[in-house]
């Protein structure tokens, strides 16, 4: 067989660690080279490990992804240019989700923009990360505002699960239940200010942590007191199971449902797309938004238990009709699930077609997204 | 990591144990940790002609999908049916519960040209 990672031997030498890389290797995590990180994939394993954030709980090290800072007088209008979604409405403590596009309506990013009292937080992917930060230089030259990297003087955990928010809220003495999905809060931790988001990449309720990086270790350790534990409530996750879950809840992964070449519109993310205000990419969005996409984004359920990759074409009898972006064999469906790109003619809930893995031909359906969706 | 001394190697990862004139073809515990957790091995029927060096299945992982590789060219006289509701087997005993096929060998000395154990590590990089 042909591994297709590996020879990352020398590579490792370049790669960045986040302030939690200590902690990773006393858990045991396999290590891997993500986006120029060295990154946990797995500790114990992908499947345990995503079982234990739908049922209880997991801690992952997000340090990775950017986290520009902006400031200034004209901080909105650089934003309001620059991101799909409108933010000179959002309110202190709110966060959104928001695309940045291109000229021509394609896709550079998905982010999280947070307004704080005295400045703007963008959370962007850590692969995008100094296109992002380039672009944004690009625009700044048009309004009198400020940007600066602050990705590596801090660490971030996302905490997600259906026990987090209790658990929590007790060790961080802070009353996480009273802040609204997408809304965040800032604490103190150990003489240290850190900055709890109401947010998250898996489906589960659960919080994302931006606390310094001198801090990050210590409060790791207290959230996860025992986290090796046979019966600890939190456990530490890697990017594997970060990547079935968000799968499993239909969220797009940059590279994969998302790409320069791919729009918001037919990505089904219309609604963080605001087409009445004037950003970069507005026009043709408004274009595609009026003709209706080509090709949408679907999710499909395979028959039997093999799994549909990046790239596998989908057909409906004789006719390529569009292309595999993600799949995986779901661990709380027990299902194979994909994400594909299909044309908009055959992109009907309910509708069958033949997914193509490397010459056999799998039957699948399409069905709603997302795949999962957690109890209330 | 521990690679058993009574077997031969491919360095696509796939050991080869003989018995009498009967190989038996699994992949290490190399390739299982890589792989993660295994989903699916799709295996040739009993009766089938394997040529050597040439793929006899698939195996299929949370991360990816892989070729499987024989080093010995032959008849398939057996399948692991067990894999087929467990494929977990490969990950947890890569090296006995979760072997893969049996082939008669058409080589008398049907293992002469594959690794020993300690080269297979060399090339694996371990």
């Amino acid at each position: 067989m042909t591994l297709t990672a590996g020879g990352h031997t020398l590579g490792f030498l370049m790669l960045k660690r986040t302030p939690l890389y200590e902690f990773h290797v006393s858990c045991g995590a396999k290590m891997v080279d993500f986006a120029g990180w060295e990154m946990p994939i797995l500790y114990r394993g992908i499947v345990e490990e995503h079982q234990q954030t739908r049922t209880s709980g997991s801690l992952f090290d997000v340090s990775h992804m950017g986290r520009i800072h902006v400031t200034g007088p004209q901080a909105v209008g650089l934003l309001d240019r620059m991101l799909t979604r409108n933010v000179s409405q959002q309110r202190v403590g709110q966060s959104r989700y928001s695309l940045v596009c291109n000229a021509a309506g394609g896709v550079l990013d998905d982010v999280i923009v947070s307004k704080h009292p005295k400045h703007w937080l963008v959370v962007c992917n850590a692969s995008n990360r100094d296109k992002i930060v380039k672009h944004m230089m690009q625009i700044l030259t048009g309004f009198d505002a400020e940007i600066s990297d602050q990705t590596e003087s801090t660490a971030m955990v996302a905490v997600q699960g259906p026990a987090v928010v209790e658990l929590i809220s007790e060790t961080l003495e802070m009353d996480v239940k009273s802040i609204k999905r997408y809304g965040f809060d800032n604490g103190t931790y150990m003489m240290s200010r850190f900055t709890l988001f109401r947010s998250g990449y898996t489906g589960e309720d659960g919080v994302e942590i931006i606390v310094s990086s001198g801090t990050a270790q210590n409060m790791v350790k207290s959230l996860s007191a025992e986290m090796n534990r046979p019966d600890s409530p939190i456990k530490p996750a890697g990017l594997g199971a970060r990547d079935t879950l968000r799968l499993e809840a239909g969220m797009p992964l940059y590279g994969h449902e998302l790409t320069e070449g791919l729009d918001p519109i037919s990505a089904g993310l219309s609604w963080a797309v605001d087409l009445g205000k004037d950003f970069i990419g507005a026009e043709p969005l408004r274009v595609i938004a009026g003709h209706g996409p080509a090709k949408k984004l679907v999710g499909l359920e395979l028959e039997g238990p093999r799994i549909a990759r990046q790239g596998s074409a989908v057909n409906s009898g004789p006719a390529r009709i569009g292309e595999v972006t993600s799949g995986t064999f779901s661990p709380t469906l027990q299902k194979s699930i994909a994400m594909a790109y299909v044309d908009a003619g055959h992109a009907a809930e309910g509708t069958a077609l033949e997914i193509d893995l490397r010459g056999s031909i799998v039957p699948a359906r399409i069905v709603g997204l997302p795949f999962y969706k957690r109890a209330k | 990591m521990p690679v058993p001394q009574d077997r031969k190697y491919l360095e696509s990862h796939e050991w080869h144990q003989l018995a009498g004139d009967i190989v038996t073809i699994g992949i290490t515990q190399i390739a299982a940790d890589e792989l993660t957790d295994i989903t699916y091995v799709k295996l040739p029927a009993v009766g089938a002609k394997v040529a050597a060096n040439s793929s006899f299945g698939e195996i299929e992982s949370v991360k990816t999908t892989s070729d499987l590789y024989t080093g010995v060219g032959g008849t398939v006289t057996a399948v692991n049916t067990e894999l087929t509701n467990n494929p977990g087997l490969v990950n947890s005993d890569p090296f006995g519960k979760g072997w893969m096929i049996k082939v008669k060998a058409a080589d008398p000395n049907p293992l002469a040209k594959l690794l020993s154990a300690e080269d297979y590590l060399k090339k694996a990089g371990h």
